[in-house]
């Protein structure tokens, strides 16, 4: 079964790498639709603790991936959903650095940067709006996701001091 | 660790083997939390010395054009930069490796130990935060130069199709990326006559 199910992970996240226009946290929403709404591997709760934890640990925030893949199937899970994640388009980067300098400044890449950069905005609000409705049950919980948003907009804590203090809340038992 | 760079900024000082691609990605991804890009600038420009600032910024607009998590794709161009294939890929470990095995723990952690009561608490607190990070990432790129105001509607449609509708995201983008590269090119057009 833990391999049946990296199997189908790996089949469903390989494309999506290379649909993640401008970063990782686009494709959030199709990696959930994937794993809670078309296979029921989890609960969208389930899905956003995972990105919770993601968050408060080190490295790059694609870990995510790492961390579904391993509730879906352990290692194989995770190995194979970050590298399905990762590969196409580390190929892709490889096979064009070399072309970016005669491209950047092209009108066809500007056109693309320029008609890409609302989708990516979209994609991530929808991930945002996602992960927030996973997360939270109470109206508290709620007050606490607009509160680490506005905080970080309006200051310039370190993010990872939000992360503290929500796990404080949670532990204190208000959320 | 070698201290490659004496000259902070900018001026490139010697192009790194590949212990010091691996090295200088392992301090990269060990230095944040939920994300690393930042770190990125910080390590391979001012402590190292591998790259100008233009140069990374050259860099970073590459890695942001094409798909895929933006640090990932600067790890293999820049270690590909560098010493090619074997460097594109001793990079990709460096950033990669001790981050998975981490959470790897800690996935087992979860595993082991989710269901008991004050976890639960501290994870849902945890999330709803990390939840809120994920919100004012979004809410920065909207006010972004980036994002020219003529084309939000395409963004309001891709929410709306995505997170509202969960229609697929591929045949999303097959309708709306299109459109909105061809607006984005009219809105040019329009703005250079």
């Amino acid at each position: 079964m833990v391999w049946d199910r990296t199997l189908q992970l790996v089949l469903d996240f390989l494309p999506l790498s290379l649909i993640a226009v401008g970063g990782g946290a686009t494709v959030l929403p199709e990696m959930q639709r994937s794993v809670v709404d078309v296979h029921g591997w989890m609960t969208a709760t389930q899905f956003s603790e995972l990105f919770g934890l993601a968050n408060a640990s080190p490295g790059p925030n694609v870990l995510v991936v790492t961390l579904i893949g391993w509730q879906v199937a352990g290692v194989p899970g995770a190995l194979g959903a970050t590298l399905a994640l990762c590969i196409p388009s580390c190929l892709l980067t490889f096979a064009l650095f070399r072309l970016w300098q005669r491209f950047r400044d092209s009108p066809w890449v500007k056109c693309i940067e320029g008609g890409m950069a609302p989708l990516t905005v979209g994609l991530v609000l929808s991930s945002g709006y996602l992960v927030t409705r996973g997360a939270n049950e109470s109206a508290m919980a709620y007050a606490a996701t607009a509160l680490t948003a506005a905080t970080v907009l309006a200051t310039r804590v370190n993010p990872l001091w939000m992360i503290g203090l929500g796990a404080a809340a949670g532990l204190s038992g208000i959320l | 660790m070698s201290e490659a760079s004496q000259n902070v900024g900018e001026r490139v000082t010697a192009a790194p083997d590949l212990r010091a691609l691996f090295l200088g990605f392992l301090e990269i991804a060990l230095s944040g939390f939920g994300g690393v890009l930042p770190w990125a600038r910080r390590v391979m420009v001012e402590k190292r010395g591998w790259v100008t600032g233009d140069e990374f910024a050259d860099l970073l607009s590459l890695c942001q054009f094409l798909p895929g998590p933006n640090i990932v794709n600067m790890s293999v161009a820049v270690g590909a930069r560098f010493r090619g294939w074997k460097g594109a890929f001793v990079s990709f470990a460096g950033l990669m490796m001790a981050p998975v095995a981490i959470i790897l723990c800690l996935g087992a952690l979860y595993s082991s130990y989710g269901r008991i009561d004050q976890v639960q608490a501290v994870i849902r607190g945890i999330s709803a935060t990390a939840s809120g990070l994920l919100v004012a990432t979004g809410i920065k790129m909207v006010v972004a130069p980036r994002v020219r105001s003529l084309l939000l509607g395409f963004g309001v449609m891709a929410f709306l199709a995505v997170a509202l509708l969960r229609i697929p995201l591929l045949p999303v983008l097959l309708v709306l990326a299109p459109a909105s590269i061809l607006a984005a090119r009219w809105s040019y057009l329009r703005r250079d006559t």
